[in-house]
């Protein structure tokens, strides 16, 4: 926890000047406005989930919301995952706009058949007669001590299925714009957040502190302008591959940094494009590396036209094909650092180290 | 072999079969009065307690309640000796030695009392607030203190969380997060010594939020209808991290869940440690000889935090907290033993010095110990590890090695 808080001091160090007089907002805080900016401007929407009403939720994003908004629109279940997020699914099938929280996206997993066999399929099966306009929301990926079953990304996981939307936000502004977007969404949408950002501190625009905030799902963002190697990830992987990134600027090399926000649909235009210019790409994320979404923008790369500008193979940076252990010296050898990033860069670039 | 097989089956089907018959016809019953049914049908469950208390005027004496005085003694011991780690190891992660802890407090006769009554080849499938039954069971301080450090001596090899305890020697199946998954799972192994004729039982203990959980009606039913040995003992501490029972269930708690399957049920006073140790001996025997489950609910109070990271003045006040001070169970037995000459502060003085004293040293060496050799983020993934994990560092670069 330490540890990320000051990797991500460091990290703003290099960006102060771009966002010299920008206001600073937790990823918690972004999450808690775009829900309660929601439900203020739509009265359908509601959160339901595990201690999300009098514990202000596990992490706290609902905090302050049962006061104003009442135990109708928030919502505190027992603990039935599969229950509560049927119910969820039931609601937004009936015309409301349910969040449902998970404490964590590994807990999600008692639900998954009603996250995909219901809320991704019933527009389909219904021929377009039930939409079902729900955001599954909470942690995902590695958090720091919990081991095996509470640190793990899901993200290659929902993005896998048809009839949903993926979004993986990284830092303060994905958050408070792409959450909102999920819950304006006609479709259901897997938010998937990162407990070890929850805490952090980002710039945010005057446009991003205004109530009319809404990124658009399924488009990436760049980052860091570079022309030597493009770095692509989503969620906390960006912000070791902002530091790589920077760390490679020291010896001249520019790295392009994309933000990939949304795993499905996956932006592949802004990648592509990237690599047209580049001519070098790395996919860093803290997920498996098999059928992981690095090997999906592989493939997909190898299948474009921009395949014939890659000058060196596209190069998949992961987690360890392991569980993730507890003990902190084995969790910090199964997760990706940006030395690997910086690493391979030097490789893919014939430089020396 | 196979014709063995068929006919076990068949001989099986037509025995539900007949139960079956004789149930519809002595359980119909009918009526022209319209009405609804709830609690005029199923008056509160009462609370099986044996220690005095404030609504039975006197205890049962020593020769009465027919246990061993040295039983009593290290059923009490053992109970001292939960607090005493549990307070030293929370804190430890007051301090930041480790990451995390989860205590007992409160729920310390629960565990020691199920656990005395078991043999020690019954299989435990816990939640992760019965760390009692391993001290019972004879696991060391050093090794519950190994774990929680995640150290080279761990001997899960550091890679579950603190508290997240498995021993193969004291019969206690590593715990699993993900709640009440080990509920189905102890139906499927007390399945298995069904079919292996042991005449052991599985005994499954989780909490009443846990029971909310859809495993636990897959669990209850599947055990009632395969007629399985297993013992579930649920722990009823009044809370779920923030959430209270009000908002957990309606109805009359756990233990009015088990007749609607068909299962036999007692609900124990928790804090009564002599109480919950003749429950579990007469839940054991009936589960041996009948071979079918039983569904204990134990009540008690969680007296501690959910875990470290929980503050629970958050939702509860301590004025709350206090009013059970005087009914924990350690208090209740104390009292007893001492009534009795089977305990006295002298002993309790030396014991709980001599103990502290092995509990810091166990610490103080668990911390001086090596960190995980990394080999073991690798092994144990696969019963016979696949190249790609023997390669790891080729995996990870693909053609940089
Ligand atoms: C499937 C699942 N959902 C949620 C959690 C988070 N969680 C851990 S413990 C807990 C409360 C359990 O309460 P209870 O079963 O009453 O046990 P107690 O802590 O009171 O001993 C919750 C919600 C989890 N571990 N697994
Ligand atoms: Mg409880």
């Amino acid at each position: 926890m330490f540890a990320s808080v000051v990797r991500s001091v460091t990290r703003r160090s290099f960006s102060t000047s771009r966002w010299a007089a920008a206001q600073q907002m937790t990823v918690r805080d972004a999450l808690n406005s775009a829900i309660d900016e929601e439900m203020q401007r739509d009265d359908r929407v509601f959160i339901m989930g595990e201690e999300v009403a009098l514990y202000d939720g596990a992490y706290k994003v609902s905090r302050g919301l049962l006061k104003k908004y009442g135990e109708n629109r928030v919502i505190d279940t027992p603990i039935t995952e599969a229950g509560f997020c049927g119910m969820a699914v039931g609601a937004a099938m009936g015309g409301l706009r349910p969040i449902c929280e998970f404490m964590t996206f590994n807990f999600a997993m008692q639900a998954i058949d009603q996250i995909i066999n219901s809320a991704a399929k019933t527009y389909y099966m219904s021929a377009g007669k039930i939409n079902v306009p729900i955001v599954f929301r909470g942690p995902n990926g590695a958090a720091a001590g919990v081991a095996a079953q509470h640190s793990q990304c899901y993200g290659a996981w929902f993005a896998h299925c048809p009839g949903l939307k993926v979004v993986s936000p990284y830092n303060s502004e994905d958050c408070k714009g792409l959450l909102k977007a999920a819950i304006r969404d006609p479709d259901p949408v897997v938010f998937l957040e990162n407990e070890l950002l929850y805490g952090v501190q980002y710039p945010m625009s005057d446009e991003a502190l205004t109530k009319d905030f809404v990124l658009p799902i399924g488009k990436a963002k760049v980052e860091r302008v570079g022309k030597h190697i493009t770095l692509v990830a989503h969620s906390k992987a960006v912000e070791l591959a902002l530091e790589a990134a920077n760390e490679l600027a020291g010896k001249g090399i520019e790295a392009e940094v994309i933000n990939l926000r949304s795993l499905r649909p996956l932006d592949m235009d802004t990648i592509a494009q990237s690599v047209v210019k580049t001519n070098h790409l790395i996919s860093i994320e803290q997920g498996w590396p098999q059928c992981g979404i690095g090997a999906e923008i592989s493939a997909r790369i190898m299948e474009s036209e921009a395949f014939y500008y890659l000058e060196s193979p596209v190069i998949r940076i992961t987690g360890v094909d392991t569980p993730m252990p507890y003990a902190k010296s084995l969790e910090q050898k199964a997760l990706p650092v940006p030395s690997d990033i910086v690493d391979v860069t030097n490789r893919l670039l014939g430089l020396s180290q | 072999m196979i014709s063995n097989i068929v006919s076990k089956f068949i001989f099986r089907r037509t025995i539900v079969l007949y139960r079956c018959k004789i149930r519809m016809e002595s359980n119909f019953c009918y009526t022209n009065e319209l009405s609804f049914i709830n609690k005029m049908y199923s008056p509160v469950i009462p609370t099986y307690r044996v220690l005095n208390n404030e609504y039975i005027q006197k205890s049962p004496t020593v020769q009465e309640i027919e246990m061993d005085t040295n039983l009593l003694v290290k059923m009490y011991t053992t109970m001292i000796s939960l607090n005493i780690i549990d307070t030293m190891l929370y804190e430890c992660q007051r301090q930041g030695r480790i990451s995390f802890y989860m205590t007992n407090f409160g729920e310390e006769a629960v565990q020691i009392g199920s656990a005395a009554a078991l043999l020690s080849d019954d299989i435990v499938y816990a939640q992760y607030r019965e760390s009692g039954i391993l001290l019972w069971r004879g696991l060391n301080f050093s090794d519950l203190i190994n774990q929680c450090y995640g150290n080279c001596k761990d001997k899960n090899k550091g890679r579950q969380m603190p508290v997240h305890y498995g021993s193969k020697e004291y019969k206690f199946v590593t715990l699993s997060s993900p709640l009440t998954t080990q509920l189905p799972q102890a139906v499927g192994a007390a399945y298995g010594l069904k079919q292996m004729q042991k005449n052991l039982c599985i005994v499954c203990y989780f909490g009443e939020g846990a029971a909310s959980e859809g495993d636990a009606h897959a669990a209850l039913n599947f055990a009632a209808t395969l007629i399985c040995p297993v013992i579930f003992i649920c722990r009823n501490n009044q809370y779920a991290i923030s959430t209270p029972i009000q908002q957990q269930y309606g109805g009359d708690g756990i233990a009015a869940r088990g007749p609607a399957y068909g299962i036999n049920t007692i609900r124990v006073d928790g804090n009564d440690i002599i109480a919950m140790y003749n429950a579990t001996k007469f839940a054991r025997e009936y589960t041996i000889q009948e071979k079918k489950p039983v569904l204990i609910e134990a009540m008690t109070y969680r007296i501690g935090h959910h875990s470290t990271s929980d503050n629970s003045t958050m939702y509860r006040s301590n004025q709350e907290i206090n009013s059970h001070k005087n009914k924990i169970p350690i208090v209740l037995f104390k009292k007893y033993l001492e009534q009795f000459n089977l305990w006295d502060m002298n002993k309790e003085e030396n014991f709980i010095n001599f103990n502290k004293k092995t509990v810091l040293e166990a610490i103080t060496i668990a911390e001086k110990h090596k960190i995980p050799s990394w080999e073991d983020l690798f092994t144990d993934v696969y019963y016979k590890m696949p190249n790609h994990i023997s390669h790891p560092v080729v995996e990870e670069t693909g053609w940089l090695v």
